[in-house]
């Protein structure tokens, strides 16, 4: 495994070496062989979360259900940050905003059913998501990382503080008892049936996900990750891709938003605030960026190591789990996946597809 | 027909001035070079006229076109199209999509989401792979080419849009003997579509392949014309003679 190798050699180096992510190659052979390994990690993953209610116990269930959202939530900031290159700190601000949106939609005008609360939440996500852009994405020049990321960063917490002193919003207690959501009459409590269906939207936004990510759309996603400045010399707009690729992770951070709140039956000003923005930070850059299924893993396997060490660690398991994450962004900058997916599949291939193991092979 | 005219271009930085009053003009299928001694504005000439500097004075006019203020996406929408004289390529692409990725540039978003044209374009995607030489590595990753391929790649992304105008800046830097040769082969059938500026430091490479020349020192343009009228021009063998 050269990957292993050359991170080991570079560990022992330690810091007389600046090590950039690795950009060499693998024999064609080798990445032929190893090319297969992501569909299998992904069906591995269903069936594992289509069994877990059959496992889990009820209050697991539930705290299974909560994971499955911010997966959503996580995959929101792997479309920007794993895809786009846009690190975007203020995450939580879409996620936050579309669960009071529809926390008062259920308070004030008593509407609960499904098929108004997701669109709405996806919309607010959206709009918000593309006001911000029109601010820090779309200038002149390319703003700088520095820029975007302070400036998303100061939405959360400015939304965390509004929304904290204002009454209307129910102020630091939030907006509490939000009613059941409904599908017609059908009533969706906490257990198995919430579960599936946050199994299902994660399901439908990962495949969807993954078509505009493998189409030429991601290619061009893929050059602004990797150069911006070149493909400025292309003719592409930039700062177009930007705000497109921003606007629909708001949305999906949205619709994971309004699922929270009515899940949790209660949001609160951490929903909106950086806390939570960095968390999802960390969700992704723990199981790996820019590949989709990282972001699932990442936050499966922190959610359930704070969930266990919380239970035999009480007092000091946010450090154990701090030690850990740091170890692996240290010694793996490519996130827990790049132990089992070479740089090749991670990157994937645009066109062709098909024909890509012949071609290889020859 | 004229395709590139550049008046009166100034170029400040703090207080160097790095160009002043420099003007050239580029014919349709010309190759043109833009020649001097270190330091003498060439390769800041070809970024004002790619747009990756702005002239702090003077107009640039393409194709009819006063493109002085556009950014460089504008320019390229417009007809041109720049290799960098640092190997750009996307080393972590493919060839293939390193090249499906400079055709689709100007595609409409929603035609790229549904990639409309994957399909039509293999085709213009594997002749230019071809042309350069390159149809053999279509998928293997750019970073595992060596350091001339990658020029070719580069070149190869360049012309992949058809451009009007082609800009290369030091297109030979690093180059073996062989492949430079192999280099002014690969680009000479390209004079039937497209005009050339070329930024270059070998004068053997430049005087096979260029129609017209234009060189610079100390900022100011010296002389402009025909390769054996700027090899007999005392004001150039000067500049030269000087710096050698």
């Amino acid at each position: 495994m050269p990957g292993g190798s050359s991170d080991k050699v570079a560990a022992t180096l330690g810091s007389q070496v600046v090590k950039l992510p690795s950009r060499r190659t693998e024999t064609p052979h080798e990445s032929t062989e190893r090319r297969r390994i992501l569909p299998a990690l992904e069906v591995s993953l269903l069936v594992a979360a289509v069994l877990v209610p059959f496992v889990l116990q009820d209050y697991a269930t539930i705290f299974a259900t909560r994971v499955l959202i911010l997966c959503l939530f996580a995959l929101s900031f792997d479309l920007v940050w794993g895809y786009a290159g846009i690190l975007s700190l203020g995450q939580s601000l879409f996620f936050g905003m579309a669960g009071y949106g529809v926390a008062l939609l259920s308070r004030d005008l008593n509407i609960a059913s499904i098929f108004v609360v997701l669109p709405v939440g996806a919309l607010i996500g959206f709009v918000v998501a593309l006001l911000l852009a029109g601010f820090l994405l779309l200038g002149r020049h390319p703003s700088s990382i520095v820029f975007v990321s302070l400036g998303t960063m100061t939405g959360a917490y400015a939304a965390d503080r509004l929304a904290g002193g204002s009454s209307y919003l129910g102020g630091q207690n939030g907006i509490p008892s939000i009613q059941l959501m409904t599908v017609g009459s059908y009533e969706l409590n906490e257990g198995s049936t919430f579960y599936y269906l946050a199994l299902g939207i994660l399901i439908i936004v990962y495949l969807l996900s993954r078509y505009l990510l493998r189409s030429q759309f991601g290619l061009a996603l893929a050059g602004l990750r990797e150069n911006e400045y070149r493909i400025g010399f292309f003719g592409y707009k930039a700062q177009h891709l930007k705000a497109v690729i921003f606007s629909i992770s708001g949305a999906i951070a949205g619709m994971a938003g309004s699922l929270y709140a009515f899940h949790e039956g209660f949001v609160g000003t951490n929903v909106l605030g950086v806390v939570m923005s960095t968390q999802v930070v960390l969700y992704v850059l723990f199981g790996g960026s820019g590949t989709l299924v990282g972001a699932i893993v990442g936050t499966v396997v922190i959610e359930a190591l704070s969930f266990w060490l919380s239970n035999s660690f009480q007092d000091f398991w946010p450090i154990i789990l701090g030690v850990l994450l740091l170890l692996v962004i240290m010694f793996r900058p490519a996130g827990l996946v790049s132990l089992l997916l070479s740089e090749r599949e991670r990157v994937g291939t645009f066109g062709r597809p098909g024909k890509r193991g012949k071609n290889d092979a020859a | 027909m004229t395709l590139l005219e550049v008046t009166g271009i100034n170029k400040t930085f703090g207080k160097l001035t790095a160009l002043n009053d420099a003007a050239f003009t580029v014919q349709e299928n010309e190759f043109h070079g833009l020649i001097g001694p270190n330091g003498s504005g060439k390769s800041t000439l070809m970024k004002c006229v790619a747009g990756a500097e702005s002239p702090t004075r003077g107009r640039v006019v393409f194709a009819g076109v006063d493109i002085t203020r556009f950014s460089p996406a504008e320019r390229a929408r417009e007809g041109m199209s720049l290799k960098f004289q640092i190997t750009n390529v996307l080393p972590a692409l493919t060839l293939y999509d390193n090249v499906l990725l400079a055709l689709q540039a100007k595609l409409s978003l929603v035609s790229l989401v549904f990639s409309r044209s994957r399909r039509a374009l293999h085709d213009r995607v594997m002749h230019t792979l071809e042309q350069f030489r390159l149809a053999d590595r279509a998928y293997l990753p750019a970073a595992a080419l060596s350091h001339g391929q990658q020029q070719w790649l580069e070149i190869a992304m360049a012309l992949a849009g058809e451009p009007k105008l082609l800009l290369l800046d030091e297109p030979t830097g690093g180059m073996s003997y062989e492949e430079r040769r192999v280099t002014g082969e690969l680009l000479r059938p390209i004079k039937a579509k497209c005009s050339l500026i070329i930024v270059e430091h070998d004068l053997d490479f430049i005087r096979e392949i260029c129609d017209r020349l234009t060189v610079l020192d100390q900022g100011t343009v010296i002389c402009s014309g025909t390769v054996p009228e700027i090899q007999e021009n005392s004001r150039v063998k000067e500049v030269y003679l000087r710096r050698a």
